[in-house]
């Protein structure tokens, strides 16, 4: 084992983050933190996802036909979002109503399948599902990073609950447009990558290209 | 000790090793203001020329200056008359009062008035902009080491000029600070956007502020007025009834209409499309596939004809005086670093925003004005345009290789 339990849990919150240095599970990111309800059940839901799609895929690591793996893997993915689905549809109802389609998604998030492929095929049970949560959780920390600034700014509130009062209610906040429209998640996370990368140099991918300078001409 | 002196006697200590080695970014704008760079290019190759990037901004600064004179004239006057229908004994604000403790007084025939209250709406939107993205722009030339352009002047500049006189002020600071950091910084500074800086800023504003950027109660700063831009007339109800609201085209080519700052006048444009074709700074390319693009887009949607939208029927004199188009035209357009770098290309590409803004203002009842999407739109394709241009190049070359051999 080379990495601790401890490290498999934490080292996907920064240091191997899904999406700031994999750049995985983008499109869902843009699609539901406008709101923090939103990206909260969203976050519970892949990191059910992921953490008991890796165990069980590590359970039946050695069962699975490596021709057919992929199949297989998605099986045991949908079976579970299908039932994560349901759960949301009976205890959150309106959110799975803004959630829609996106929860059928997470069967193609990548970093679910990431980490069944790379991760969960080849360990012990209890390791994989601590990586598939520690995955999530890394996930779950940018969406929530996302989803406080575009609620915060875009609607003056957190969790619905009112922080900056708009103007239209009487208030002072002018509400930004821009972050309730989904390409402004674009930006925010780009900004994101670039926080990570500016405190953790050794992130930053090497140039593919070489700049000249004047001398060496 | 002359100034010359004292430039030479501190510049050690901003030079490497230097204790104030990081702020050598900001030594040397402030130097390169008072005197020409000593710096010299040691190696080949050696290009002589009197046209360096200062010079270039310049004159591009320069060449906004009659967009700048009629944007001050005309706010006074849109915002005097507003005020004469209205009356200014409901307004109130230190504009009016200023105008009225200084005798000038509020009056849409004096020509001073006029100027004179539109500069106290100018001007302190210039001033945001060029402190915040001051700010921004020497901040990050600090810290990545690289000098401070002059093409900031005129992205701060033109940036001014897209917005309504009404804009708050927090609004322009946040416009040109996102500009000047998402538009050109992050891609490494002036020479290195793919967009331009100054529209990056006003479509942030655009989306983010809606109710402020567009709708008929911003383009004349005065409560309880409420004026559509000409373009707005026309989307809703056709071009020939903005003779009912007393706009003929030559009203709409000198500029006396609603708009932002200085996009009104299309002759302040036109003058300052000359300078800029005769110093070369612009290149004709552009403007001429631009309108090219336009003509002939709109004359085929006069063509179709619709009986629902009345934006079809716009001939393309209107499309060329009315909203932002001159203004994009002459200086959004033609700006050489976001647009195509071929000179096929450089048709190509105006060609496409000619008609782009055709397609958007009738087409897209979610837009009146297409312009400034239009012109982003173009910069994105630039340089897949200038790609393929290339490859053709090389193509048609290697056959005429083959055949002579």
């Amino acid at each position: 084992m080379s990495q601790t339990r401890k490290q498999l849990l934490t080292d996907p919150l920064v240091d191997n983050n899904p999406i700031t240095l994999q750049v995985l599970g983008i499109c869902s990111a843009l699609a539901v933190t406008s709101s923090l309800n939103v990206a909260f059940v969203m976050s519970l839901a892949v990191i059910a996802v992921c953490g008991f799609s890796s165990l069980f895929i590590s359970f039946l690591r050695h069962y699975i036909p490596n021709s057919i793996r992929i199949i297989v893997q998605m099986v045991i993915i949908a079976s579970l979002v299908i039932l994560v689905d349901q759960i949301i549809k009976a205890y959150a109802y309106e959110i799975s109503k803004t959630l829609s389609v996106f929860v059928g998604l997470i069967i193609t998030n990548c970093i679910v399948m990431g980490r069944a492929e790379a991760f969960a095929m080849k360990n012990k049970p209890f390791e994989s599902f601590i990586d598939g949560v520690g995955n999530g959780l890394g996930y779950s920390l940018l969406l929530m990073g996302v989803g406080v600034i575009r609620e915060l700014f875009g609607s003056g509130s957190l969790f619905g609950i009112m922080i900056f009062e708009p103007v239209s209610n009487g208030g002072w906040y002018v509400p930004n447009g821009l972050l309730l429209l989904p390409p402004s998640a674009f930006f925010i996370i780009g900004f994101f990558i670039w926080g990570v990368r500016t405190w953790k140099k050794s992130q930053v991918e090497a140039r593919e290209y070489k700049i000249q300078t004047l001398e060496e001409h | 000790m002359s100034l010359r002196n004292y430039f030479h006697s501190i510049e050690p200590h901003f030079e490497k090793g230097g204790k104030y080695e990081k702020y050598y970014p900001i030594f040397e704008m402030v130097e390169t203001i008072f005197f020409t760079s000593n710096t010299v290019t040691k190696v080949a190759p050696h290009a002589r020329s009197f046209v360096d990037m200062k010079r270039v901004m310049t004159y591009v600064v320069i060449s906004t200056i009659p967009c700048v004179l009629w944007a001050l004239y005309n706010t006074g006057l849109q915002t005097n008359s507003a005020l004469a229908t209205v009356g200014v004994e409901a307004q109130s604000g230190w504009r009016i009062s200023l105008l009225q403790f200084i005798g000038l007084g509020i009056s849409p025939e004096s020509l001073v008035s006029n100027i004179f209250h539109g500069l106290l709406y100018f001007l302190p939107i210039y001033l945001t902009t060029l402190i915040a993205g001051g700010i921004c722009e020497v901040t990050f030339a600090t810290i990545r080491g690289h000098e401070v352009n002059e093409g900031f002047l005129v992205s701060s500049m033109l940036f001014a000029l897209t917005l309504p006189a009404s804009t708050p002020l927090w609004q322009v600071a946040l416009g040109i600070a996102f500009g000047v950091v998402v538009g050109k910084e992050v891609f490494g500074g002036t020479g290195k956007n793919f967009l331009n800086p100054a529209l990056t800023g006003r479509a942030f504003l655009y989306f983010a502020y809606p109710a402020y950027m567009s709708g008929d109660s911003i383009w004349t700063p005065v409560d309880g007025y409420s004026g559509a831009t000409s373009l707005g007339i026309a989307a809703a109800e056709g071009y020939e009834s903005l003779s009912n609201y007393g706009i003929t085209w030559a009203d709409a080519f000198f500029g006396t209409i609603q708009g932002s700052l200085g996009e009104t006048s299309t002759l302040a444009c036109a003058i300052g499309l000359v300078f800029l074709l005769l110093t070369k700074i612009a290149n004709y390319r552009m403007v001429v596939g631009c309108l090219f693009g336009m003509i002939i887009f709109s004359s085929f949607l006069n063509w179709v004809g619709s009986d629902t939208n009345p934006m079809f029927s716009m001939p393309w004199y209107w499309h060329l005086v009315i909203g932002s188009y001159a203004f994009g035209l002459v200086f959004m357009v033609t700006e050489p670093v976001s647009g195509s770098h071929t000179n096929l290309g450089r048709y190509i590409y105006g060609a496409l925003i000619g008609f782009m803004v055709v397609m958007i203002r009738v087409l897209n009842p979610a837009f009146p004005e297409g312009m400034m999407l239009a012109i982003l739109f173009g910069n994105i394709f630039a340089p897949l345009i200038d790609h393929f241009v290339v490859m053709a190049n090389i193509k048609r070359r290697t056959k005429f290789n083959v055949q002579t051999q």
